[in-house]
C-alpha cells in the first residue's frame, strides 16, 4: 500500500476529514461599507465581523465614495465592499442613545491609541474632558499630546466621543473633522459651550462645591447650589476639596 | 520551521491541473485583475474549504476559521502588490496553501515565545470531537481520526492532510512543502502507516 491508491479504505476516510468553514469567510476577511444618516450630514461607514472601523463625514471625503474607499484601504489593506444593512444599533447611537453599545473595531491600532479611544468612551455624553485627564485614566499623565496625536487619528469619531476631549484650558480644541464641527457636536449633545467658553476665558478649569471639586460639566458641579471657580488642581487642594469620583478631575 | 522569509509565490505550469480548475482558475484571476476587491471574493469563496481543512487538521483546532481568515487577508495584501502578469501566473491552490503553512508556522512559533496567548498549545490541541451532525450522519469517527491525524509529527501530518484529505497532486504537495516529490511520497505513506496501526488499536479497543 503506497497511498496512491484511492480505494484505500483509510484514505478515504481521511476525504471525510475535508469540511467547509463554519462560516463564508469573505465576512472574516472583506470590510463592509454604506452611507448613512449623521449628526453632522451624511456620514460613511465601514465595518467587520468585530464591529465598527471607519466612519467619515461624506463632507470629509468630498461627498466621494471612492476617496472614503481609497483612505480605508490605506488605513487597513482589507478589500470593501457595499453592504445592505447598517450594523445593529448605529442609527440609534448616531441619533444619541446607547453609542457605549455599538461593537467597534479597533484592531488596526496600537495598544496605546486603543487605550485612548476605551478610556474616551467612558466620557458622558453633554460632557467635556481636557486630554490631560484621558493620560491620567490610561495611567500615562505625561502622554498628553501623544493623547491628542492619537484621538486625531481616532478612526470612528461619534461612536467614540473624541470630540467631548478638549484643550486644558478650557479651550474646544482640534478636531478629525475640523472645529467648527466639534463644537457643533457639543451643542447637539446640550453641552453648555458658552459657559466653557467663559470659564475658559476666566481660566477656570474646575468647579468647587460641597466639599469637592470637578470638572465644569460634571453632573455635580451643574446642580451644585455653590459653585466657585478654580484655576488650578493645587488652588483646589488648598481650598480643602477632594476630588470629585464622578468626574475624577485630573491635571 | 524557519521558512517565514520565503517569497509567498509558487509557481508551476498549468498542465498540472485538471482543465476545468484551471479554466475556473484563469476567471478568477482575470477578474482580479480587473477589479481585486470586487474580484477577490471569488478566490475566497473558491478556496475556503480547502484552506480552512488544513487549516483544521493540521492542528489549528478551533482556531482554524481564524487562521484560514488570516491567511486570505495575506493573500490579498500580497495581490496588491503585484503587477498583473504576475497575478494571472499565480496557481492559486498551491499560493494559498503555502501562505496558510507559513501563517501557521509563524502563529505557533510567534506563541511559543508568548505562552499566554490563544494558540500557544496548536500543536497538541486535538481535532474538534464529533459534531450532533457527524453522530447523526453515524460519521463521528471523524473526531478520533481527526485527533489522530493531529497527533502525527508534522511532516507526516502536512503530507497526509495534503494529499489524503484535500487530495492534492504529489507534484503540487512537493510545491506546497518544498521538499522533493520522494520525500512527500515517504512522509504520506509513512504517515497513513501510522494511522493505520493507531486507528486499528482504536477500534479493537
Amino acid at each position: 500500500m503506497t497511498g496512491e491508491d484511492s480505494h484505500d479504505p483509510l484514505a478515504l476516510r481521511l476525504g471525510g476529514l475535508a469540511v467547509a468553514p463554519p462560516r463564508d469567510l469573505t465576512g472574516s476577511v472583506y470590510g463592509d461599507w454604506t452611507r448613512v444618516d449623521g449628526p453632522v450630514g451624511e456620514l460613511l461607514v465601514a465595518f467587520t465581523e468585530v464591529g465598527v472601523s471607519y466612519i467619515r463625514t461624506a463632507a470629509s471625503v468630498g461627498d466621494d465614495d471612492d476617496t472614503f474607499r481609497e483612505r480605508f484601504h490605506a488605513l487597513f489593506q482589507r478589500p470593501l465592499r457595499r453592504a445592505s444593512d447598517v450594523p445593529a444599533g448605529l442609527r440609534q447611537a448616531l441619533r444619541g442613545h446607547g453609542a457605549a453599545g455599538v461593537a467597534v473595531d479597533l484592531r488596526v491600532l496600537t495598544p496605546f491609541e486603543r487605550d485612548v479611544l476605551t478610556a474616551t468612551r467612558e466620557i458622558p455624553t453633554g460632557q467635556t474632558r481636557p486630554y490631560a485627564w484621558v493620560a491620567h485614566a490610561i495611567g500615562r499623565p505625561k502622554a498628553v499630546r501623544a493623547v491628542g496625536t492619537a484621538l486625531g487619528n481616532n478612526p470612528v469619531p461619534l461612536l467614540i466621543p473624541c470630540h467631548r476631549v478638549t484643550r486644558s484650558d478650557g479651550s474646544l480644541g482640534q478636531y478629525v473633522f475640523g472645529a467648527e464641527v466639534k463644537e457643533r457636536l457639543l451643542r447637539a449633545e446640550e453641552t453648555n459651550v458658552d459657559e466653557l467658553l467663559d470659564l475658559a476665558r476666566s481660566r477656570v478649569a474646575y468647579v468647587g462645591s460641597g466639599g469637592v471639586y470637578c470638572y465644569p460639566t460634571c453632573t455635580r458641579a451643574r446642580t451644585a447650589a455653590d459653585p466657585r471657580g478654580l484655576r488650578t488642581l493645587a488652588a483646589a487642594r488648598a481650598a480643602g476639596l477632594r476630588p470629585c469620583e464622578l468626574c475624577t478631575p485630573a491635571g | 520551521m524557519c521558512n517565514a522569509g520565503r517569497p509567498l509565490g509558487v509557481y508551476l505550469s498549468m498542465d498540472d491541473l485538471p482543465e476545468s480548475d484551471a479554466d475556473n482558475d484563469a476567471v478568477m484571476l482575470a477578474a482580479i485583475v480587473e477589479d481585486i476587491d470586487a474580484g477577490f471574493a471569488g478566490m475566497v469563496r473558491a478556496y475556503q474549504r480547502v484552506v480552512y481543512s488544513v487549516a483544521l487538521r493540521v492542528g489549528a483546532g478551533a482556531d482554524a476559521d481564524d487562521l484560514a481568515a488570516e491567511c486570505f487577508l495575506r493573500a490579498y495584501r500580497a495581490l496588491l502588490g503585484y503587477d498583473r502578469s504576475r497575478i494571472l501566473a499565480l496557481r492559486p491552490r498551491s499560493w494559498l496553501l503555502t501562505i496558510l503553512l507559513n501563517t501557521w508556522r509563524n502563529t505557533v512559533r510567534g506563541a511559543s515565545r508568548r505562552p499566554a496567548v490563544a494558540m500557544a498549545d496548536v500543536p497538541e490541541r486535538p481535532a474538534p470531537g464529533p459534531t450532533v451532525e457527524d453522530v447523526v450522519t453515524g460519521s463521528e469517527t471523524r473526531g478520533e481520526l481527526g485527533a489522530l491525524v493531529s497527533a502525527l509529527p508534522e511532516n507526516q501530518r502536512l503530507a497526509v492532510v495534503l494529499r489524503h484529505v484535500v487530495e492534492l497532486p504529489v507534484a503540487e504537495i512537493a510545491a506546497v512543502m518544498r521538499i522533493p516529490e520522494g520525500t512527500v511520497k515517504s512522509h504520506v505513506s509513512r504517515g497513513l502507516a501510522r494511522l493505520r496501526e493507531q486507528y486499528a488499536k482504536e477500534v479493537v479497543r
